[in-house]
């Protein structure tokens, strides 16, 4: 089922993903209560100046967001992010905004702000493993 | 040939039948299966593989196969129900009878946003979501977002304005198009251009795995996209002589060709070409 082979390719890609959080280092970032709207001054390719959006680490309403660039899969647009160490499955679009499993239907101009928004949505509800 | 109804028209026993049915094809199996189709459809325009379903002029008949299949799986345990349709330009209210005990259940109560009411309350234990996704298996709901960054139904004539544009879909066929009456309905925000509209922001009106990947683990799902699949039929009657495109490969030539599909292109998974989707008079009729 075509189903099981892109999850499996999920988990592949989200194992290159953890390595790279690892390896990365990552950038500790303030303001983690401000909500997810309020990111409209962020450039949707961040500022990284390499076309991707740069990795960011935070607690935001009790949960750990953290988003790095990852190179294993184009479905994700070259970036993962996770919430409390679970992958939440992010698309970049052809106007560089994002969007997530969890809000689908409406864009967001940076992973962080689609993070956040998930973290909304999910209520403290987990997500689980995609592999 | 069947009629799909108007769902503020469907009497005391048709809102049974459909529910009784969709309750039977879920204890089978075969719901989730739609559902999980729909997520592995959801092909994103900035990647490298054919895109069928959104961001894409084969929107509209991809989404009326998909319907049409479901039918036949409701059909196939009572041959009496069709996929009636919500009219959100007309039942806007979260109290509309379409959010009754006798139908789909209301709003996700306040904190856990869980749906309490009706068939497909967890609680009724007939109705677990979320596999696959998260941890929690109860519908929720938010009608509208209230608080940090509320979303509005769209109008009438937020859809008159869709209606009224006399091309079907333009370059680059995707989540940017800013001219053609597709994306107009698919409704994608462009960064800079326009905000969520008509399609799209009634997913995400109605919150919950409505505003996910996995959007039709909420029955609502089916007669959304039902009224979405009439708004096609009203937009070939306002424009007969405007055709589907693009249309055979030659004919249009560009960056994001080998990935959308052209009228005569099959789509997966059934190898139908959109244009042996464009007429459905001989199935069914809308009411």
């Amino acid at each position: 089922m075509p189903q099981l082979t892109r999850r499996h390719a999920l988990g592949a890609a989200a194992a290159t993903a953890l390595t790279g959080l690892a390896l990365g280092g990552l950038v500790q970032t303030a303001g983690a209560t401000s909500d997810p709207g309020a990111t409209g001054h962020e450039h949707p390719d961040g500022h990284a100046g390499h076309g991707g959006p740069q990795p960011f680490s935070e607690t935001f309403q009790g949960r750990r967001i953290e988003g790095a660039p990852s190179h294993g899969d184009a479905h994700h647009g070259g970036y993962a992010v996770r919430i409390d160490g679970e992958e939440l499955h992010v698309m970049r679009n052809a106007d560089s905004t994002w969007v997530s499993v969890i809000n689908h239907y409406e864009t967001f101009t940076t992973p962080r702000a689609v993070a956040r928004a998930a973290v909304i949505e999910l209520q403290g509800a987990r997500l689980v493993p995609l592999a | 040939m069947y009629t799909r109804k108007n769902q503020r028209d469907l009497t005391r026993t048709e809102k049974r039948r459909l529910v009784d049915a969709i309750l039977k094809i879920k204890r089978s199996g075969r719901y989730d299966d739609f559902v999980a189709m729909h997520r592995e459809y959801y092909v994103m325009d900035t990647e490298n593989r054919s895109r069928p379903a959104h961001m894409t002029p084969s929107f509209f008949p991809w989404h009326r196969r998909y319907l049409l299949e479901f039918e036949r799986a409701l059909q196939a345990v009572d041959p009496g129900v069709s996929v009636p349709y919500w009219d959100w330009t007309q039942d806007r209210s979260t109290t509309s009878s379409l959010w009754a005990e006798d139908f789909l259940g209301g709003n996700g109560r306040p904190g856990d946003r869980r749906v309490m009411t009706g068939p497909f309350a967890y609680d009724a234990g007939n109705w677990k979501v979320g596999t696959g996704i998260t941890d929690q298996n109860w519908l929720t709901r938010n009608f509208g977002r209230p608080g940090r960054d509320p979303v509005s139904l769209p109008t009438a004539d937020d859809v008159a304005r869709a209606l009224k544009d006399p091309v079907y879909d333009t370059e680059p066929w995707n989540s940017v198009s800013t001219e053609g009456f597709r994306n107009r309905i698919e409704g994608w925000g462009i960064h800079r251009v326009r905000p969520v509209a008509n399609h799209n922001r009634v997913h995400q009106w109605v919150g919950g795995p409505m505003a996910g990947a996995a959007s039709p683990e909420d029955p609502v799902f089916w007669l959304h996209h039902s009224f979405i699949d009439l708004l096609w039929d009203r937009w070939r009657k306002a424009h007969p002589k405007a055709a589907y495109v693009p249309g055979r490969k030659p004919d249009a030539p560009g960056r994001e060709r080998r990935h959308v599909f052209g009228l005569d292109d099959p789509m997966p998974p059934w190898n139908v070409t959109p244009r042996a989707l464009l007429d459905h008079s001989k199935v069914y009729r809308y009411a």
